[in-house]
């Protein structure tokens, strides 16, 4: 734990929304926070409205909201009033279609235009939106669709032929499939485009109840099938408030949030927060590209840059000297989330760009961030900083009695938030005990591990259980052991993360053959291809290895947490349950 | 080193990180990544690979010369010659 604190001048803070941390979270309520917002009548309210057409009413609808970088480095803006008119559009293909208010809608894309689109256009129609990563195989894919009884799906011709027509007759409530360029020979393939043109541009946005679910997000647990976070329309209340304080957008700005709307973060800071601002954000089509984003950033005069640790230890591999080579003098406020960020990297960004990375922690189940290093706060480099005004948080012990907390100054223990926060979940879709089990004493229990230092500082430490955090995004092993063993070869699989200096793990699986196969490359290869086919590779396993038996306790389970132990090197701990070891 | 070679090493190596594609299927001017359906981490393995096993420097500046896989493939046999 490093000491290095890195200070903040009078400029930073006069500059801030947020201007002196303490003064904030002691008057802080959040029907100020709603303040900021307009709401529709009969206090009603509508993620969508706020993001957009309230902008135009007024009279901002000039302004770009979206700029979109394509692969070729093309940009193409769209302004608060296109976007007004283009989602209008959107609502008014659904309601064409016959789709109701509380619908699910999904998408699987790219960060195209029309993923902005598609999910601007559901949420003032009234609809629920699940957006999926495209770089998921069928498996996850059918997993989330099949739980959230998915009844429209926006997508490509190239992605519903390698990832949706496999499983599309196993998801009934799938009415609709909206290709995005062009249509297709099978029943039910529509052309967006087409329907988009003979659409109307005016649509009433559907007047929602604060409590109206909007957004469902899956996120991974140890064991079992992913859960879908259902999320409500009052969560834009924290995702303006945070992106004002914790990203300190201000609506000059330029901001450029680098995770893709398949994850949380891509949603609800990569959509949500900057366009309740009022901001113009960047979209970039393409994946990571060191001297790509040093360009981005510089030609667009990007001011607040939010991204993530794995991105950021990989522009400090391709070094300081590329970092150079463009002007990033336009940054001004420089943001981390995903994983904690280590103090090294940290403090290369005051070296090399002139600024440090705020690290700053929250989960799709809380909507929104909730603990942060602001504007105007020193950083603790490898902190994530303080709860937001709003948020209290604590370190909690799981007793007999439930959660209590531990007040001792770098105790440490489970990371919990009380209840009562705007974007917090309101359910596990279909899952009550699993949701039920994330609560005790109104405390909600986050499965990290952590310690709070005497400035009320926190310090992440680990998760408290088996969910592997590669490149920021959660995977269960559940979820890729059940891919594995449908390998022919495969009897038995264990899938663990192992750290990773770049991603800060990695999946690796261990799999036990059936009798009669031979562990070899060609068998490794077959698996793997198995396992991308199935998962998608931002999933899949980056390393697999043989074993002649796993180890498991008596009542058969696998034990994930002896063997990464043994990966590590680490204390094996108590294997008093440990029935049939490792071979 | 000949160019059978080049595009021989280039193939064992997307098909150690890709093994479910079949460089047959693909659209060769297509996007790498998206061909191959691989990630960023899989496309830096995959560099680090080839440069080993070509011997050769593979910077960080050149990645834009590999966008496909006949741009890779360009790219390899100009500096493998």
């Amino acid at each position: 734990m490093t000491e290095d604190l890195i200070g903040k001048s009078a400029d930073d803070k006069a500059r801030a929304n947020m201007q002196d941390y303490d003064v904030e979270r002691a008057s802080f309520s959040w029907d100020k926070a709603r303040a900021f917002l307009d709401g529709l009548p009969g206090g009603r309210l509508n993620i969508a409205y706020e993001a957009v057409d309230r902008h135009v009413v007024h009279g901002r609808g000039e302004k770009t909201a979206l700029r979109l970088i394509a692969k070729d480095e093309s940009a193409t803006d769209i302004s608060y009033s296109d976007l007004m008119r283009t989602t209008n559009r959107f609502a008014n293909v659904l309601r064409g279609l016959g789709v109701e208010k509380g619908d699910r809608v999904y998408s699987l894309l790219g960060r195209v235009p029309q993923l902005y689109v598609a999910v601007l256009g559901t949420l003032k129609s009234g609809c629920v939106f699940s957006p999926l990563f495209s770089a998921f195989g069928p498996e996850p894919v059918k997993a989330r669709m099949e739980i959230g009884g998915a009844n429209v799906l926006v997508t490509t011709r190239l992605l519903y032929k390698r990832k949706v027509a496999p499983i599309r007759d196993q998801l009934p409530e799938l009415k609709h499939i909206l290709l995005i360029d062009g249509e297709g020979p099978e029943l039910g393939l529509l052309d967006l485009a087409r329907l988009m043109d003979a659409a109307s541009t005016e649509f009433d946005v559907v007047a929602t109840e604060p409590e109206d679910l909007s957004l469902l997000h899956f996120t991974s647990g140890t064991t079992g099938k992913p859960k879908g976070a259902m999320h409500v329309h009052q969560a834009v209340v924290a995702h303006n408030y945070t992106g004002r304080t914790a990203l300190d957008l201000h609506p000059d700005d330029v901001f450029w949030c680098t995770a893709d709307p398949g994850w949380v973060t891509g949603t609800s800071y990569g959509i949500i927060a900057p366009l309740t601002n009022g901001v113009t954000m960047i979209v970039d089509e393409a994946e990571f590209d060191a001297e790509r984003w040093y360009r981005i950033l510089a030609r667009n005069k990007v001011n607040v840059w939010y991204t993530a640790p794995t991105a950021i230890r990989m522009l400090m591999k391709a070094g300081a000297e590329l970092a150079g080579k463009e002007d990033l003098s336009s940054l001004r406020f420089m943001a981390s989330v995903g994983e904690p960020l280590n103090p090294e990297a940290v403090l290369w960004g005051v070296e090399v760009l002139g600024k440090p990375f705020h690290d700053n922690w929250w989960q799709t189940e809380t909507g929104g961030i909730m603990i942060a290093n602001y504007a105007c706060a020193d950083v603790k480099p490898g902190s994530m900083g303080r709860p937001m005004p709003g948020i209290e948080a604590g370190i909690v012990e799981r007793t007999e009695a439930g959660a209590q907390e531990v007040t001792k100054p770098m105790a440490l223990g489970e990371l919990a938030l009380r209840t009562g926060w705007p974007s917090m979940m309101r359910g596990y879709l279909h899952e009550e005990a699993r949701y039920d089990k994330a609560f005790s004493n109104g405390w909600y229990l986050s499965g990290d591990l952590a310690m709070r230092d005497s400035d009320g500082y926190f310090w992440f430490v680990g998760r408290s259980d088996d969910v592997i955090k590669s490149a920021g995004h959660l995977i269960g092993p559940f979820e890729v052991e059940s891919a594995l063993i449908e390998h022919d070869a495969v009897a038995e699989a264990a899938v663990i993360g192992v750290p990773d200096e770049t991603a800060g793990e990695i999946v690796k699986a261990f799999v036990a053959l059936k009798p009669g196969f031979s562990a070899d490359e060609e068998l490794q290869l077959s698996i793997q291809g198995h396992a991308r086919k199935r998962l998608g590779p931002a999933v899949a396993p980056k390393v697999i290895e043989f074993r002649e038996n796993l180890p498991k306790t008596r009542s058969g389970k696998i034990m994930r947490r002896l063997l990464k132990a043994r990966e590590l090197g680490l204390p094996e701990g108590d294997i008093s349950t440990l029935e049939s070891d490792e071979k | 080193m000949s160019e059978d070679r080049t595009e021989a090493a280039l193939r064992q190596e997307l098909h150690r990180i890709a093994p479910d594609m079949e460089i047959e299927d693909i659209d060769r001017e297509g996007d790498l990544r998206e061909e191959f359906d691989i990630d960023s981490m899989d496309f830096l393995n995959l560099v680090s690979a080839l440069s080993k096993s070509l011997g050769i420097t593979m910077p960080e500046e050149d990645y834009d010369q590999m966008g496909s896989y006949d741009a890779m493939l360009a790219y390899l046999k100009a500096h493998t010659s």
